[in-house]
């Protein structure tokens, strides 16, 4: 027994377990609260019925499809994001003046509701994919500008000056120093800019219930399907899970690799 | 007491030779909200090709200011830094300096990080990797090309920091307390690996310092500045037979060396601490 638990403590599975094992029990306890009336079942589909449900996305619903469409979305907008959120960033480092006057209201703009725009969009683009990514967009562009200027203005002050006893150019300090050591910081907000987007993307798409997953979810509620509401819910939860973990795998690999 | 003016020869068939590094009457003011702050008062020494100068002072007495203005990154002092005859102005490649604070790339590679000055030259990869190794294994590295620097040691990385420097060839080297944050031991082992350099390429070199028995052990000759500002109180010849090692640090000619340094720098330092203490009387009274 004590050999067990000794082995289980050594081994890296046991907060995987907990975490897993902590989830299973909150399933099963409300299984039994929405089966019982504690909790209402027309608000809250019982786990079971989720679980049954995700066969019919895929055969029906075309989950896989709609999946796809979302990450299209999401894949532009991140591409825009990564490279106008870093290039405001550089900016700013660079014009100092732009970023006196400036750098407080990306702040503020990082912190907005940004989704709460899609109206304005909705007239600007239509209601269509651009809107969509736009709204992505705009949403993960901030948390990618500041980090990208945090990054570059925490360069180590020794780091810059070896490279000007070196003589560099100024471009080459740039790219030879000043950008490598802000790119873990930098990483850190494209993460951030790409997460902010999906939520924005999923959001937009069931507020205009246009495109992939934010829309089945939209639709399958409006058809009062209960259970199969929740298990696209469970199903964009699950994508966001893998992208996040992804992303922290890449960055992880980024930041040892140099 | 072996006062040697600045034009003193080491060896005495090289006095022909003109200075490498001319550093003329220096003076640096850093303007700050309490006033002007002179850091640096009317500075002025020769270094010859192949000589070790140390500089040794108490802290804050502007031995970093010098190293910055020969190495040309600071401007706005008055006076001049010539390297062979010409002024320079602004950063020179004859030029290498070596940091007080650990200045690695901590996202290249013990190899990439010495190579660093080559490929900024535009030297072709394979060259300069060829290259950088050469200044690896002088440094006593080799073996760990690959690594990381956050997989180094502390005195490591300040090989590698070395040996960046080294490969660009420069002419002068400065080097501001490369070893200031490392133990003694290692401290006295790093300058035998440093003599050993020194002695091999006959590098003129540069070192600023404020641990006396670093001074004596690598250096021909020894700087003495006094607390702010500083100015130069005194040059010592340090006449300690050569090739040397950290052993010598135990023998009497060492210790007479050490004591004599010791002496003059006691009453700056105690200058300083006088200075501090009141500066932060006066301020509590003020609060
Ligand atoms: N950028 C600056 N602005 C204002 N004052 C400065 C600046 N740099 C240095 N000083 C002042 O100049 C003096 C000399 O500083 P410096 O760093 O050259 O001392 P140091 O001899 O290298 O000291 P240490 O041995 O502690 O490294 C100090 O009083 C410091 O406060
Ligand atoms: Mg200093």
């Amino acid at each position: 027994m004590s050999g067990l638990s000794k082995s289980l403590t050594r081994s890296a599975l046991r907060p995987v377990l907990i975490g897993v094992g902590s989830l299973i029990l909150f399933f099963i306890f409300l299984e039994f609260a929405v089966r019982f009336g504690l909790i209402n079942q027309f608000a809250v589909a019982p786990p079971s019925d989720i679980v049954k449900a995700f066969p019919r996305l895929f055969a029906e619903e075309h989950v896989g499809d709609r999946f796809l469409d979302t990450a299209f979305e999401a894949v532009i907008a991140s591409v825009f994001v990564a490279l106008f959120g870093i290039s405001a960033g550089v900016l700013l480092y660079k014009v100092r003046i732009l970023r006196l006057a400036t750098e407080t209201w990306v702040a503020a703009f990082a912190a907005a509701p940004t989704v709460l725009l899609y109206p304005l969009f909705l007239v600007i683009f239509g209601r269509n994919a651009t809107t969509i990514i736009m709204m992505g967009f705009v949403a993960g562009l901030a948390p990618v500008t500041l980090k990208t200027l945090e990054g570059l203005s925490t360069t180590r002050r020794v780091l810059v000056n070896v490279g000007r006893s070196f003589n560099l150019t100024e471009w080459q300090l740039f790219w030879k120093i000043l950008f490598p050591s802000a790119l873990p910081t930098i990483f850190v907000g494209v993460r951030l800019g790409l997460v902010f987007a999906l939520i924005n993307i999923v959001g937009v798409e069931f507020l205009i219930n246009f495109g992939g997953l934010g829309a089945l979810i939209n639709e399958l509620s409006e058809r009062f399907d209960l259970a199969g509401t929740y298990a696209a819910i469970c199903f964009v939860i699950l994508v966001s899970v893998m992208v996040f973990m992804t992303t922290e795998r890449a960055e992880r690999w980024l930041t040892s690799a140099g | 007491m072996s006062i040697a003016p600045a034009r003193d020869p080491v060896v005495p068939a090289e006095a022909a030779q003109p200075p490498l590094l001319v550093v003329d009457d220096i003076v640096m003011r850093f303007e700050t909200p309490e006033g002007s702050v002179t850091a640096v008062e009317h500075v002025s020494f020769d270094v010859k090709q192949g000589e070790f100068l140390a500089v040794i002072g108490p802290s804050g007495c502007g031995k970093s200011t010098l190293f910055n203005i020969i190495g040309g990154l600071l401007d706005g002092y008055q006076g001049r830094v010539a390297v062979g005859g010409k002024r320079i102005i602004g950063p020179h490649r004859s030029i290498g300096m070596v940091f007080q604070e650990e200045s690695t790339f901590p996202w290249r590679t013990v190899i990439d990080n010495v190579a660093f000055p080559l490929e900024v030259a535009g030297m072709t990869k394979a060259e300069r990797i060829e290259r950088a190794r050469h200044f690896v294994r002088l440094v006593g590295l080799d073996g760990f090309e690959r690594r990381y620097p956050a997989e180094l040691s502390g005195g490591m990385r300040q090989r590698v920091s070395m040996a960046r420097t080294l490969a660009s060839e420069p002419k002068i080297m400065l080097m501001d307390e490369p070893f200031g944050a490392l133990d003694e031991q290692t401290r006295l082992l790093l300058g035998d690996k440093v003599i050993q350099i020194q002695q091999e390429l006959n590098q003129t070199t540069l070192l600023i310092t404020h641990n006396i028995t670093e001074a004596v052990q690598l250096a021909d000759r020894v700087l003495v500045m006094t607390y702010r500002p500083g100015r130069v109180k005194r040059f010592v010849a340090i006449d300690l037979p050569r090739p040397r090692n950290s052993e010598i640090v135990g023998s009497d000619t060492f210790g007479h060396y050490v004591a004599q340094i010791w002496s003059d720098l006691r009453e700056e330092a105690s200058r300083g601490m006088i200075a501090d203490e009141s500066r932060s009387r006066g301020r509590g009274r003020a609060e």
